[in-house]
């Protein structure tokens, strides 16, 4: 493809939010080359970053400028060819601040899918037109929804190598939605384009007239995400004790706050609330932040609580509102995906990171795994390797106050750390407890 | 839209708050890079923000190459004093004369030695965690780096071998000499920093407004004319980056736009004079603030190379 760098770039107003997505397909589906043409057809890219790829175009392309070397940053991975790690990428249109997180489609990086899509409000799995809905598809689409990724889409890519078929389209869809229905996703959007030549990723393609539906980055622009934050159920996991013991100032000695990120909710001044695990009940005095007091806050705001009583509260505790009231327990229940060569040891000791908490834990038994070919859990398997993903049983040497991974990610989520080596070894989503927080009485407090 | 909506700067500085306040609880002796440049001001803006009205948990550290712009000095002293933070300054020069920096024959860039230098104050003071003011879309190496980037006892980062980070949930256990690099401002542009130091009316060291500045052409770039050479006894520490005589000085108009000392930090002609000003030109700019690094040109994987051994 041939690069001018003729166009200027729009003003860049304020953009009004942030949208994160992740770019997910198999190797040679064109994810590189779909970011890359993004930042171009967007006019995101600078000279020097044109300039370095021709550079590279002379060196090693054969003249050819290849978009796809904007994101595979590595020396390993232009060698390779391959892109080896989770790459971020930044562009900005007046409508929205975008964060790309890269993701490889190779078979053993998918601990790198799980990394980039984590916190992404969309997803695009990319399919390559000539080849359809392949085990990949299915597994990076699997992970999207176990990672409650709210918004997908299906770019179904190279769609000139198959002559902008609408019959090839239409065939892809329905592979897709053939096995769609055992996922919990909500929001599906499919595109057909051609990521090498731009058509319809930020401008309408001439070659597909029987498609009426958005260009990609109309979609980014416009797709609702207003509602993927939690705003119920007031939850603050406390990250640090404010405590200035200032002997100078009066009103500063006495201050002791307690600073977090709200992670779901609204709180508001005059409000009650719990401290957890202690189970103490307070007043929400006063919402510190440097700007100024605050009447209100609310997910994911970061901000810092002075309550009417003295308490014990310290990090890793979590402030709770008494509406919608958390699970606790010891005994958790979980789907995992592994991310590390060592395999998941039933009876072996892990660190367990779940908000600003940190507990030792076990695992106690693996219920199944599922089977990524047919995405069919296969029950009882005897260990989770490397990009499985599974459902397992988990004691912890102390209670952990948390939410159903489906009601609240921030709550609902945590990591394993392995002893001794600190690698980070597995990615969990918590399924509800059984047993949820009572507010009268102390018995979960051990 | 609703009321309870945060627009992107909003969301990029709780998310920045966050991981200040994670390292504040994990780490036992943590600091925090301060260089008086654009990215580490806005740092320290977040550290106010995270750790007031407490005192900020944590001493700022400057690694000080010998080539400052005296600007930046002057500055970065003076704002750690308003903070009433405690500064650490390790320097080049002291590494060169205690024996652990050793600068390559015929190369007067100090850029690569800060590399030991940093790792000496780090085993100096038994930081296990060092706050910095890198973002990802800085560059190709760094757009692969974690919020908690896990470093060897060597300093050493693995990119093939990093720690997933997934949700906001950051692993920061460390084993004896290990240590973490964390960056805060991992997912802000420089658009988003100039704009953040533009809504909180920051102060700003005044290089990176327009001003008259004796230059000279080399490599593409416009170089500031170094600082006199004044100890006759002492070898000139800008020797090898004065203007020969084939490249004429010339008096301009300039800024900058990124700064590293004033060996490599390429001067643009420029005349911007408020952070509209400023944030209009980075909207119309053609390259990449690191378009002006005389550090990165070195090779194309320059930042890589340099990362993998402990650098920034």
């Amino acid at each position: 493809m041939s690069a001018t760098i003729s166009h200027s770039r729009p003003p860049v107003s304020h953009p009004v939010d942030i949208l994160r997505f992740n770019t997910c397909g198999s190797v040679d589906d064109g994810k590189s080359t779909l970011i890359g043409r993004l930042l171009y057809d967007s006019k995101s890219l600078m000279e020097d970053q044109i300039e370095a790829l021709e550079r590279s175009a002379d060196i090693t392309g054969g003249g050819q400028i290849n978009l796809a070397n904007l994101t595979d940053g590595l020396r390993a991975e232009r060698e390779q060819g391959i892109t080896i790690d989770v790459a971020y990428r930044y562009f900005a249109t007046p409508r929205r601040k975008f964060i790309i997180a890269d993701t490889p489609g190779h078979v053993q990086y998918t601990r790198n899918m799980v990394t980039g899509a984590s916190a992404a409000n969309l997803s695009i799995v990319l399919i390559d037109a000539r080849l359809g809905v392949i085990e990949q598809s299915r597994r990076h689409t699997c992970i999207a929804s176990l990672l409650r990724i709210p918004h997908l889409v299906v770019a179904v890519n190279k769609m000139d190598l198959v002559d902008w078929s609408e019959e090839r389209f239409i065939e892809i869809c329905d592979q897709f939605n053939e096995f769609l229905p055992r996922l919990d996703i909500k929001d599906v959007k499919f595109i057909p384009m051609s990521a090498l030549n731009g058509d319809n990723l930020v401008d309408p393609s001439v070659h597909t007239p029987w498609y009426v539906g958005p260009t990609l980055l109309g979609h980014l622009e416009t797709v609702h995400i207003g509602s993927d934050y939690n705003l119920n159920g007031f939850r603050f996991p406390v990250q640090w004790v404010n405590r200035p013991n200032n002997p100078t100032d009066r009103q500063l000695h006495d201050f002791r706050g307690f600073s977090g990120q709200i992670a779901g909710g609204i709180v508001r001044v005059g409000q009650k609330v719990m401290a957890l695990p202690g189970g103490q009940t307070s007043t929400v005095k006063e919402i510190w932040t440097l700007d100024g007091p605050l009447p209100e806050a609310f997910c994911p705001q970061s901000v810092t609580l002075v309550l009417e009583h003295d308490i014990d509260i310290s990090r890793g505790n979590m402030i709770i509102g008494l509406d919608q009231l958390p699970g606790t327990g010891m005994d958790l229940h979980a789907q995992v995906c592994w991310m590390h060569q060592r395999p998941l040891q039933r009876g072996k000791k892990y660190f367990l990171k779940h908000t600003s908490n940190t507990v030792q834990a076990m695992v106690t038994e693996i219920d199944h795994r599922i089977n990524m070919a047919t995405l069919v859990p296969e029950p009882a398997p005897a260990e989770l390797v490397l990009n499985d993903i599974g459902e397992i049983r988990i004691r912890t040497a102390k209670p952990l106050v948390y939410d159903g991974y489906a009601t609240n990610r921030l709550t609902g989520s945590f990591i394993l750390i392995e002893q001794g080596t600190n690698a980070t070894v597995a990615a969990g989503m918590l399924l509800p407890s059984e047993q949820l927080v009572r507010p009268e009485s102390g018995d979960y407090v051990i | 839209m609703s009321s309870y909506h945060l627009d992107h700067l909003q969301h990029l500085e709780s998310e920045a708050i966050h991981v200040m306040r994670e390292v504040a609880g994990e780490f036992e002796r943590p600091a925090l890079l301060f260089s008086g440049g654009k990215d580490s001001i806005c740092l320290l803006r977040l550290a106010e923000k995270a750790f007031r009205p407490a005192e900020i948990p944590m001493p700022f550290l400057n690694i000080e190459t010998g080539h400052e712009f005296p600007e930046l000095i002057d500055f970065r002293d003076r704002r750690a004093k308003q903070l009433g933070a405690k500064l650490i300054i390790r320097t080049v020069d002291d590494a060169i004369a205690r024996g652990f920096a050793t600068p390559k024959p015929g190369i007067v860039s100090r850029n690569q030695l800060q590399t030991p230098v940093l790792l000496g104050a780090i085993e100096e003071f038994k930081f296990d965690c060092c706050i910095g003011g890198a973002r990802r879309d800085e560059e190709k190496a760094r757009a692969k780096e974690r919020f908690f980037s896990f470093r060897d006892s060597f300093g050493q980062w693995d990119p093939k071998n990093q720690r997933p980070e997934i949700w906001n949930l950051y692993n920061a256990r460390l084993n004896q000499g290990e240590n973490m690099r964390v960056f805060p401002l991992s997912n802000w542009t420089e658009m988003d920093v100039w704009e953040y130091i533009k809504k909180e009316q920051l102060e700003v060291p005044t290089i990176y407004f327009s001003h008259e500045r004796d230059c000279f052409r080399r490599g593409g770039q416009w170089l500031p004319v170094p600082p006199a050479h004044t100890g006759a006894t002492t070898p000139d520490p800008y020797a090898g980056a004065r203007p020969t005589e084939k490249e004429p000085v010339k008096r301009l108009v300039v800024r900058v736009r990124t700064i590293a000392d004033m060996i490599s930090t390429g001067m643009i002609e420029s005349k911007v004079h408020s952070f509209d000003d400023i944030i209009t030109e980075i909207s119309a700019a053609r390259v990449t603030e690191r378009g002006s690094r005389a550090d990165d040109k070195a090779s194309e994987a320059a930042m890589e190379d340099r990362k993998k051994a402990g650098y920034f």
